[in-house]
């Protein structure tokens, strides 16, 4: 990640309009729009895909035409014209890329503006990036530090043709292409995304990374994420995403599989900042994501997530906590300014007996935006011993935003102890001016009161991207007051 | 003569409406100690508030000079950067900000706006090490959420504290007595002492003469209705503990 400083932070104080907002102009090879079986054909016959895998996005995209799009949300937006939409979209391939040199010029711009520059991520050892452009990755790096461990991090359409059988095992079997309507629908029309395992007993050396980018206008992204810890390993996995601005809104549906498998543990961190439209509302991504991960005996699944960015979200990072003695966690800020929308929480299925989770969710609300907490608890009868602590606290700005919280708990069995906290507070023209006098501006004043409200959740993120996550914390919310 | 540091001139302010103010006029030269007394409702916090930029009060007619120019247009934090402090009566409490960053902020905004870098670490924690060594206070508070959970005492040190760190040339104590014991009055009343000096001024804002037992002032003025209706020495804050006010109206 870039260095941050003190003129940095000023430049984008002194920027009002959406920070990433610009469009690289590559070279891009667009499929018209629509959405049939042929085009699914077509989509997998492009990525080189083997005989099952055509046959398993199409049985998806039967499903999928079945279903009814979802609207118990608390959320408000025109329902996606899905046949407007066109499902594929990649920077032209010229040959294979062995290094930099062979980069699109415009795309090397593109992640200068983004302030990490390929360049600086190679010399920063210990991240290692798999950048996605669009919807197919052009660049991956330390892949040689990684291989000497065993490590496999790959785009997923290089993992389809080289490890089949992983993919086989694992793909679809946390969350099912029956699922709900937008995980049948990425599973059907998914053009990349990555994957990663790590072997029995290895620990990453290093962080794994990935920037996604929509780029290109009028096309959606459907990423698909496939992370396998094996028994006894660890893996730290940060997601980071920035778009340009858009005019009309661009749909996002991500699906994310993690599996832990005995002794396991995943770290996933997501630092989101799609586009969020304008300040009148206008323009921004939809963002419908299905996140989940599996913990065998004694794994741990840790989710972290800053969301700033997109007009809607609707994402809610789960954990089935099958195993005994397995842990799961989820830590989230949400900030929603002007119109956004956020529906986001969790999902803790205790099913293994001494299972624990933990959910700290922080939401911030300004100008006229809508947030709401989403969280189911779900203690199964023979889930002895059972722990879940639920915190959730929300923060307000003004008098036109709303804070919700839905908090659902099941609970089957009797030994379990269940912890619900809640807050809401405001942030008061008394503590503005009292920062105001000790010469501290407005907009400083309330990155500092959101950052301390948000703190035990920051501490979370690993250093680098806790930087990133403070500054699109205070670039979200300048000017909500006053 | 010195250079005045604040001069108010015919200062009428208010909310909405309301004039609260009406007619102020205050000269206060470095290295002097004024005090404002007057009984509730006499102006008094609103004429704290006025001269720090509090914009929920509007100025409607006078003017606020500090080192012989015109403040009213200035934000809030313009003013501190220029070198006004105010210690709160109700200091407020910021969760999750150390008192540490929120010191380490307010220090290098004011920097930032004299065109300087931030503060070195190093440096800012020997001055962190100076005052509060020099106000005798236990380091163990600057790590805690800002004014969480503090007692009243220990958010008025905090406030003499944060006074220390920035140096001002003018600091206004409103009501900083109120919600004190004898022993914390005393250990804060030390601390503004050991601030003062040629250079700079104070303005204490007080009901109650027994601050001023401690912080001795050069000059006392009664606020009353809006208006400072007597002027005098120290021994004026006797006489008010003794009479009261009543007398003066």
């Amino acid at each position: 990640m870039s260095k941050y400083t003190e003129e940095d932070l000023k430049k984008e104080l002194e920027n009002q309009e959406y920070e990433y907002g610009f469009y690289s102009d590559l070279n891009a090879e667009t499929f018209p729009k629509g959405l049939n079986e042929e085009v699914i054909i077509a989509i997998s016959k492009k990525k080189n895909e083997p005989q099952w895998m055509t046959e398993w996005r199409l049985d998806a995209y039967r499903i999928w035409k079945n279903m009814e799009e979802p609207d118990w949300a608390n959320v408000n937006y025109p329902k996606p014209d899905f046949q407007a939409i066109s499902y594929y979209s990649a920077p032209k391939p010229k040959k294979q890329l062995d290094s930099l040199d062979e980069v699109d010029d415009e795309l090397l711009k593109m992640y200068e503006k983004l302030g990490i520059s390929i360049n600086e991520q190679k010399r920063l050892a210990g991240v290692a990036m798999d950048i996605v452009v669009d919807s197919v990755s052009v660049a991956t790096t330390f892949k040689k530090t990684l291989a000497e461990k065993g490590i496999l991090f790959m785009p997923i359409s290089e993992a389809i043709q080289k490890h089949p059988d992983l993919v086989k095992k694992y793909l679809g079997t946390i969350v099912p292409k029956t699922d709900n309507f937008y995980a049948a629908l990425n599973s059907a029309v998914f053009t990349d995304g990555s994957f990663c395992y790590i072997p029995k007993g290895v620990k990453c050396p290093m962080e794994l990374s990935t920037y996604f980018r929509i780029n290109e206008g009028g096309t959606g992204q459907f990423e698909r994420t496939l992370l396998i810890a094996d028994k006894g390993s660890y893996v730290s996995y940060l997601e980071g995403c920035t778009a340009p601005q858009r005019d009309e809104n661009q749909l996002h549906a991500a699906v994310v599989e993690l599996i832990a498998l005995d002794d396991a543990e995943i770290k996933y961190s997501t630092v989101q900042n799609w586009y969020p439209g304008d300040k009148n509302g206008k323009g921004g991504v939809f963002n419908f994501v299905t996140k989940r991960g599996l913990c065998e005996t004694n794994a741990k699944i840790s989710w972290t997530q800053v969301e700033t960015g997109s007009a809607v979200t609707w994402k809610y990072p789960s954990c089935i906590l099958k195993g005994d003695n397995s842990v799961g966690e989820f830590y989230s800020i949400a900030v929603t300014n002007n119109y956004q929308q956020a529906d986001t929480g969790t999902k803790m299925i205790h099913l293994g007996k001494n299972t624990k989770s933990t959910i700290i969710s922080k939401g911030v609300s300004a100008g006229k935006s809508q947030n709401s907490y989403r969280g189911l608890v779900q203690v199964h009868n023979k889930a002895e011993n059972a722990r879940n602590f639920s915190q959730c606290d929300s923060l307000l700005m003004g008098d036109k935003c709303g804070a919700h919280t839905f908090p659902y708990i099941e609970c089957k069995n009797n030994t379990a102890q269940i912890e619900h906290e809640a807050t809401t507070s405001k942030i008061g023209e008394d503590q503005i001016f009292y920062c105001n006098q000790r010469g501290i501006d407005t907009d400083k004043a309330i990155a500092l009161i959101v950052n301390g409200f948000s703190k035990e959740v920051l501490n979370k993120l690993p250093m680098e991207f806790a930087v990133e996550a403070r500054k699109l914390l205070e670039i979200s919310l300048e000017g909500s007051v006053g | 003569m010195s250079k005045p540091i604040l001069e108010v001139k015919d200062l009428h302010a208010g909310i909405e409406n309301n004039e609260i103010l009406k007619g102020i006029n205050l000269t206060i030269k470095p290295g002097e100690v004024h005090a404002i007394m007057g009984p509730n409702g006499s102006g008094k916090s609103t004429l704290s508030s006025v001269i720090a930029g509090n914009e929920t009060y509007d100025v409607i007619k006078g003017d606020i000079l500090f080192e012989g120019e015109s403040i009213l247009d200035l934000s809030p934090e313009e003013r501190a950067h220029k070198g006004i402090f105010m210690s709160f009566q109700y200091p407020v409490e910021i969760p999750g900000v150390t008192t540490t960053n929120f010191i380490k902020a307010a220090i290098n905004a004011k920097r930032k706006s004299q065109g300087l870098e931030d503060l070195p670490a190093k440096d800012m924690l020997k001055m962190i090490k100076e005052k509060s060594e020099l106000l005798e206070m236990d380091r163990k508070f600057l790590s805690r959420s800002l004014n969480q959970g503090f007692s009243g005492g220990e958010k008025k040190r905090n406030e003499i504290f944060q006074m220390a760190m920035l140096e001002p040339k003018l600091a206004i104590l409103d009501e900083t007595d109120s919600g004190l014991d004898i022993d914390a009055l005393k250990i804060v009343a030390n601390g503004v002492n050991k601030l003062k000096n040629k250079d700079n001024a104070v303005l204490v804002i007080t009901h109650y003469q027994r601050l001023l037992d401690y912080i001795v002032p050069d000059f006392v003025h009664v606020l009353h209705n809006g208006k400072i209706i007597k002027s005098g020495g120290k021994e004026l804050a006797h006489e008010l503990e003794e009479k009261g006010y009543d007398w003066l109206k």
